[in-house]
Order: C-alpha cells, then structure tokens, then sequence
C-alpha cells in the first residue's frame, strides 16, 4: 500500500512528457508569440501565457496555471522566464524547457542588440548624442512611476507604518552606510522565516 | 576572467530579484555601472530605454545586451543564462516542496517585505537619471522633458514604446537646431 501510494505520487509529480516535435513546435509557436507581443516587460505576458498555455493549446487547466503563477511569484528572478520555463518543463520535459525559453527570449534579444549597434555607430554627432540623451529624462519618469507603484504596493501589503519605515531603514542602510542591497534583500528574506520559528515551539 | 564577472553580475539580480523583472533592473545597474563600469549611466539608460520600447521580458533584453557589448556572443548566452537558470532551477526543485506551502504568510511575505527596498532602489536610479539628464542636457530642456513624457504616460497613458519615439523625435529635431 505504501509503496504503491509512493510510486503514484512519483508519477503525478513526473512532468507529463507528451511526445512529439508537434509538441515542440507549438512549445516554439506559443513562446515566441508571448515574447514578442509582451509590450511592457515580463508582467506584461502573463496574460498572454494564460492565452497560449490554458486557451490555445491547453498544456495545463485555469487551476494549475493559477498556481504555477502564485509560486513563481513567490521566487526571484524574472517572472515570463519563470513561466516559459517551467511550463516547458511540464509539457515537454528537459528539451521542451530550453525550446521555450529560447523561443520567448532570444528574438527580442537580437533585435535589441541589433537596434543599439545602430544608435552606437552613429552616437558621436553632436544632434544623435542630443536624440539619445533625451532619452534619459523619459526613462527617469518612467521609473519614477514604478517606485510610486512599489511604494503604493508596499503601503496596501504591509501597512503604511512598517512600509515608510523600510523604505527609510533601506534608504538609510543603501545610500548612507553604502550596504550591498542583496544582502539587504537576503537579510529581510531570512527574517521572515524568523517568527515562524518562534511559533513552533510553544512558550 | 569577463566571462566570470558577466555571470556574477547578472546572477545576483537574478537570485535576489523578488518581484520580478523590473525589480531586477537598479540591481543590475548597481553591477553593470556602479561594480564593473561596464558603461555609464546614459548608456544604461539608452539601452534601458530601447528595452524598454521592444517587446519581450526586460531583464533578458537587459542581460543579453550587456553580455553581447561586453563579452560578445559567448557573454551574451552567459549573462543570459546567468539571470534564468538560477530562478528556473530553483523553481524546478522547490516546486514540490512550495506547493504545499504556498498559502502560508512566511512565504508570502517575502515579496511583501522585499518591495520596500525596491522602492527604495527604483528612488535612487530614478535620481540618478535625472542628475544625468540636467548635467548633460541642461535643466530646462530636461524639465520639458520630464513635464511631457509624465503628461503623455500617465495621463494620456500612451504606450512607452511611443512616448520614446517621440522623445527621440524631439531630440533629433532640436539637436538639429542647436547644432
């Protein structure tokens, strides 16, 4: 009994390796269109993921895509690669998992790479210097928009108090005493873990 | 050895990018710029700012550029590598695990608790910019600038992909003038 509730466990939790280059070909398909029409970075695609992976070609259900993106969110790095990837992995295993994420990510790559070796061999006349420098002030309001969005964020999770006191411990610790932010991030990761410690033994 | 450091650069926003690519972005410019001196900021922010305009995640535009301007293919796949294999791999493995855990608050709460640092860092770059924006273009014409492309964005909520053009647009013609 043991032993078989194990080996089914093993095998739900065995990605379900469907066979074929079809599959492989709609894996390319699907990614290359998410990655291509993401407009506005990676947050951006999660619709169109859904589209390709529940609608389109129906790799997993409503649920099991629900999931997928909760967890993914709660890990770092980039969300879409997250996605292509994992999902890749699910739907077609190892081989599935690279062709997704060379699908969604390498086009808009090239075409970046190619666009700013336009602008780099022309960037010394005085009136091209002047077109890209005016890049700059949009670039700052558009990240001015996001600090907004991550504070107003912080502000309705953690409540206004402890947020404007993190944002000015981090300003603080970054800024002023030069702190690494990644060991601020890993230092507040382990923190969290903390009080959970404290629950399980009981005082 | 470049190809050490391209690795370096990129895997640490990756592994400590909580919220996702654009949350990747003042971490990569604390390696790219602030570390290594790969380029500066204006450099960083053209390549931001075109990223930005195409589609497509940021953070693997960002890490593909910058691999390819400074290790040339060969950097590009590692910088590529660097900023996804780590959280895929994670993710692989602690799929099982989190699963199980995914509804309780610890979990949770490290985006939660992360975000304020982000904010923190997005501040900073945002300062950043704009100090190189009137060092280089002056304060007028960067005020301009700023007034414009908030109006467009946030108001007319124009696709940034745009209100780039246009800034392009803008710039060209009144580099023409000047110069």
């Amino acid at each position: 009994m043991v032993a078989s509730a194990k080996e089914k466990q093993r095998e739900e939790a065995k990605p379900q390796t469907r066979q074929g280059l079809r599959l492989q070909k709609e894996l390319m398909i699907g990614n290359f269109r998410t990655g291509m029409l993401g407009f506005g970075g990676g947050p951006s695609s999660i619709p169109l993921f859904q589209q390709e992976a529940v609608k389109k070609y129906k790799w997993m259900t409503e649920e099991e895509f629900a999931d997928t993106l909760a967890l993914a969110n709660t890990m770092p790095g980039p969300i879409a690669t997250k996605m292509a990837g994992y999902i890749g992995y699910r739907v077609g295993g190892i081989v599935g998992m690279v062709n997704a994420l060379v699908s969604s990510v390498l086009p808009t790559v090239i075409i970046l790479i190619s666009l700013l070796q336009v602008l780099q061999a022309y960037k010394d006349i005085p009136w091209v210097k002047h077109m890209s420098a005016s890049i700059v002030p949009v670039v700052a309001v558009m990240l001015a928009q996001m600090t907004w969005e991550f504070v107003k964020k912080s502000g309705t999770t953690l409540g206004w108090k402890k947020a404007v006191i993190l944002i000015l411990a981090s300003f603080l610790l970054t800024e002023v005493t030069h702190l690494h932010p990644g060991i601020l991030i890993m230092i507040l990761i382990i923190s969290v873990f903390i009080p959970f410690k404290r629950k399980e033994n009981p005082s | 050895m470049i190809y050490w450091e391209i690795f370096l650069a990129f895997f640490i926003p990756g592994i400590l990018g909580y919220g996702g690519g654009p949350a990747t972005i003042p971490l990569i410019e604390n390696e790219v710029v602030g570390k290594y001196g790969w380029m500066s900021t204006q450099e960083f922010s053209e390549v931001l700012a075109i990223g930005n305009s195409l589609p497509g995640p940021i953070a693997t535009k960002m890490a593909g550029y910058i691999g390819y301007a400074e290790g040339g293919i060969l950097g590009s796949f590692v910088a590529l590598f660097a900023t996804i294999a780590p959280s895929i791999i994670l993710m692989l493995v602690l799929m099982a695990i989190l699963m199980k855990y995914k509804d309780t608050p610890q979990v949770k709460n490290i985006s939660k608790i992360v975000r304020p640092v982000i904010a923190v860092l997005l501040a900073v770059m945002t300062f950043q910019f704009l100090k190189d924006s009137f060092s280089s273009l002056g304060m007028i014409y960067s005020l301009l600038m700023v007034i414009g492309s908030y109006f467009l964005l946030e108001k007319m909520k124009m696709h940034p992909a745009i209100v780039i053009s246009i800034a392009l647009a803008v710039g060209a013609i009144s580099g023409l003038i000047i110069y």
